[in-house]
């Protein structure tokens, strides 16, 4: 236990220099290019900021953040809203036994690629797809609806696949609930509702937030489900940076609004780890 | 009052479930049209499409190629979270938080950005866009998340079986091969399960880093550029078939070998 | 005559198949400090939480000041409960949790308010109003569970093991503050343990239970000095056994046969029954003098230091004798190996038919 050999010492900056040297070549250096490529950097010290100001002069580059921003805002709190009751249900109101069979059931569609679960969708919404095609033999309207290549789309796409995640820690958060707090609240006269206003809601309201912050940062990053569903009527900020790099190969455009990207992800994530300090105290 | 609450429950519960399987239900529904668009009238089944993907030698190479880049990226990712996670949990090292931290950052930024990166200085030095590219890119994904996984199963009543097996006698090769892994291979497991489906599903990394030879997610995306056609119906729903049928293996796995 | 305050009738419950209450039936008067002992599957948590309302027994009814609450959902019984681990809420403060059962009959903030700080006065927390229940050790949290189930003036206030969690110097500070809290508050207590020593500081009323039936029922004086069941004279403190048959009956003295010869003792039976005479370990001597009954000689098996007494265990010399369990004072010199030769005062024999 003295003497440790030369190997023994050795061993754990073995095992743990391979990851450290993946995660410093591949992501950090990619990083850095990447910064230094927003600011082009010319090597002999001539920065400019002319990307970032971009951002704030150029409409059409401001408006893509603003609507990405409203777009994963409304996402956000309708699939909050539609999974809490569906999770609560789950959790609640089905016999112990098939719980597991019907929250399996419930996020089954996960297991559709996610290209392919976005394509569906444009199935659906599209002028001669299934709804239009119900609407029009219920004769509740005369014309197909232009519902695909629409903000409503992606909102739809976005729900559909946030709904599934939020029911799933929405329900496991309801689930670690020590049983014992509704026993107290019973016994101290606290019907079912009010049971879970005071006790059941405030006590898995942080599960919710960490749900929701997931829910921002995955949806404001995705370039999929708005390029298939929203069509380019409306930019969203990934669809942006993707046409930076596509069609003009301007990568210090594109740096510059992926780094911007990640700024707003980061406050989002510092006020949501605020919050949950608070809530601790 | 306990009636209403119930009626509700089942309506609400009911609709959700209609709108989770909505577009699944279209999808293999229209796979099996036997005319050329995915859009109702249905005028199935056929199994015409299903022929066409097995029969494209695009679709079956990128499905290959989404499996080998899969497999290989996975058993990196957690060779490498295992190695690390099991030093940090073992050995103290001076730095272990900004390091452990450093390990777990990608796993805060959008894949977007960790392609366009990668992307850019690829690009610098001169490496062509292919597989390589985009596994490489795999492992920088599935890397933190494996590292997550594993470290936290590292806890310290572990640390005491390892210090009993030492005790016994075994050299720290011993304890790695008949003690550690035999205990962690769950987490092992489920991080190699978790990687290989983020990797096999994902689409921005390998549509940024690949060219000519590519996955499977990106080939169906070429597909839609045809716009809606059955095809791209039935290989989706090849895809979730096959997902379903892997996930029910698995289960039935795990729950034979555990008792439960 | 004081009218009962509660009536548990004729309650029989099980779980499944198995069965773990037949035919309880309990009285409860106002002001008493009752304790249900007994072993782990006695039945008493279940009885418990029978009376809280949490269960509803197959068979059976409770009656609480002659209502009959059988069906009644814990909301709507006077009852309140101290749970094993406290079920404080962790998201609001200790004055809140302590409010809670008031906002919920209905009270303003400012009564609450008023009314949980003189429960907490009560418990000797006051200082804790605005904490939250993570800051507390076990011990407070205990206390804050006993305010918040006090200041809703139940009729009964039922505790289901609420010291299991403590030390045990914590555990006889608050056995003492329970008991003077219970004094002050007038409540009547029905506490569920497994401690006898617990049930014995606590209880004007003890019932022993055991699998699912209730075995002796008394003050724990009564119930120590006579228990009424072999089981009862082993789970509540220890005994010397000494099994034996009835050989004659003249009014209540009786004469039974045993190993040791005839041994005479004072109570009611019948000619033949077979009983076991108990004697506790406190009245077990070791050295003959002239006034005992004496039961042969016996080697010492085991000497127990316990601090302010020893704890002697020795195994009878005579063929089928049983083992004797002593408590001597510490300072008395008694080594393993050594002979003994035990015996008692006649007034300390205790006769058990069951």
């Amino acid at each position: 236990m003295n003497e440790l050999s030369k190997i023994d010492r050795a061993l754990p900056w073995m095992l743990v220099t391979p990851a450290l040297l993946w995660t410093l070549l591949f992501f950090v250096v990619p990083f850095v290019a990447m910064a230094l490529l927003s600011l082009n950097f010319q090597g002999e010290g001539g920065m400019t900021v002319s990307n970032y100001s971009q951002f704030f002069t150029n409409p059409s580059y401001y408006r893509a953040m603003i609507n990405s921003l409203e777009v994963t805002g409304l996402v956000t709190v309708i699939s909050v809203l539609l999974a809490y009751p569906f999770a609560w249900i789950l959790a609640e109101q089905i016999p112990q036994r098939l719980q597991r069979l019907a929250l399996l059931l419930a996020i089954l569609p996960f297991w559709t690629s996610y290209v392919v679960r976005s394509y569906s969708w444009l199935l659906v919404l599209a002028q001669n797809g299934v709804v239009n095609d119900a609407l029009l033999r219920a004769r509740l309207v005369t014309e197909p609806l232009q519902l695909a290549n629409t903000r409503t789309a992606t909102v739809i796409g976005f729900v559909h696949f946030f709904v599934m995640l939020l029911t799933l820690t929405i329900f496991a958060s309801l689930k670690q609930l020590n049983p014992s707090y509704r026993k107290a609240a019973a016994d101290l006269g606290a019907g079912p509702i009010r049971t879970f206003i005071y006790i059941i809601l405030p006590l898995t309201l942080p599960g919710v937030v960490v749900g929701a912050f997931l829910t921002f940062v995955l949806a404001i990053g995705d370039y999929i489900t708005p390029q298939i569903l929203g069509g380019n009527n409306e930019l969203l900020m990934p669809q942006l940076i993707m046409m930076q790099i596509g069609r003009r190969g301007d990568f210090a455009s594109a740096s510059a609004l992926a780094l911007i990207l990640m700024a707003v992800v980061t406050i989002a994530y510092i006020a949501c780890a605020r919050w949950l300090k608070i809530e601790r105290t | 009052m306990r009636g209403y609450m119930r009626f509700f429950s089942a309506v609400y519960a009911l609709a959700i479930y209609g709108f989770i399987f909505l577009p699944v239900v279209v999808l293999v529904v229209f796979s099996l049209q036997s005319t050329a668009f995915p859009i109702p009238p249905f005028t199935g089944p056929s199994s015409r499409w299903y022929e066409a993907v097995l029969n494209d030698p695009r679709l079956t190479s990128a499905l290959f190629n989404s499996l080998a880049v899969a497999i290989i990226s996975s058993v990196v990712a957690v060779a490498l979270g295992f190695a690390s996670a099991w030093s940090f949990a073992r050995f103290t090292l001076p730095g272990s938080g900004i390091m452990r931290g450093l390990i777990t950052l990608p796993l805060t930024v959008s894949y977007l950005i960790i392609g366009m990166g990668l992307l850019v200085i690829f690009n610098m030095i001169g490496l062509p866009k292919n597989l390589l590219a985009a596994g490489i890119g795999h492992v920088v994904i599935n890397l933190p998340l494996c590292f997550a996984i594993i470290y936290s199963q590292m806890g310290d009543h572990q640390i005491n079986i390892e210090r009993a097996a030492r005790d016994l006698g075994a050299t720290e090769w011993n304890v790695l091969w008949l003690v550690t892994l035999p205990i962690i291979w769950p987490a092992i497991f489920a991080s190699l399960f978790l990687s290989m489906t983020f990797s096999w599903d994902e689409f921005v990394i390998s549509f940024l880093l690949t060219r000519f030879d590519t996955t499977l997610p990106v080939e169906i995306w070429n597909l839609l550029r045809s716009g809606l056609n059955p095809k791209t119906n039935a290989v989706g729903s090849l895809v979730f078939a096959v997902s379903v049928v892997a996930a029910i293996i698995l289960e039935l796995i795990l729950v034979r070998r555990r008792p439960a | 005559m004081t009218e009962a305050l509660v009536e548990m009738k004729n309650i029989s419950h099980s779980f499944g198949r198995v069965s773990v209450l037949h035919d309880v039936s309990l009285t409860i008067n106002p002001g008493s400090y009752t304790v249900l002992l007994g072993p782990s599957g006695s039945g008493k948590t279940t009885l418990l939480s029978i009376l809280g309302g949490f269960i509803i027994p197959r068979k059976g009814s409770v009656l609480i000041r002659g209502v009959n609450c059988t069906m009644m959902a814990p909301a709507k019984r006077p009852t309140t409960t101290v749970f094993q681990d406290y079920a404080l809420f962790p998201h609001m403060s200790v004055g809140n949790n302590v409010g809670f059962g008031l906002r919920m009959k209905g009270v303003i903030k400012s009564e609450r308010d008023r009314l949980a700080h003189e429960a907490l006065v009560i418990v000797g927390l006051p200082e804790a109003f605005r904490k939250k229940p993570h800051q507390l050790s076990g011990g407070q949290r205990q206390r804050v569970a006993l305010a918040r189930a006090l200041v809703v003036k139940p009729d009964v206030l039922l505790l289901d093991e609420p010291l299991g969690a403590l030390d045990l110097k914590l555990r006889r500070q608050m056995q003492d503050e329970l008991k003077a809290i219970q004094k002050q508050v007038g409540t009547a207590f029905v506490h569920v343990t497994h401690d006898q020593e617990e049930a014995m500081a606590l209880a004007d009323h003890c019932v022993v239970m055991n699998q699912g039936r209730i075995e002796d029922e008394g003050t724990p004086e009564r119930v120590y000095a006579k228990p009424a069941t072999r089981f009862s004279a082993t789970f509540m403190g220890e005994s010397t056994l000494i099994p034996g048959e009835v050989a004659s009956v003249m009014n209540n003295a009786i004469s039974v046969n045993t190993v040791f010869g005839t041994l005479p003792i004072i109570a009611t039976a019948e000619e033949g029954a077979k009983v076991t005479l108990a004697i506790r370990p406190e009245h077990m001597r070791l050295i003959r003098d002239s006034r005992s009954l004496t039961f042969g000689s016996a080697e010492v098996t085991a000497v127990i230091f316990q601090g302010s007494f020893k704890r002697v265990v020795a195994t009878s010399t005579t063929l089928w004798g049983p083992t004797f369990i002593a408590k001597i004072p510490a300072t008395h010199d008694v080594a393993v190996g050594d002979t003994v030769t035990p015996c008692c005062h006649i007034e300390d024999l205790i006769m058990l038919t069951k």
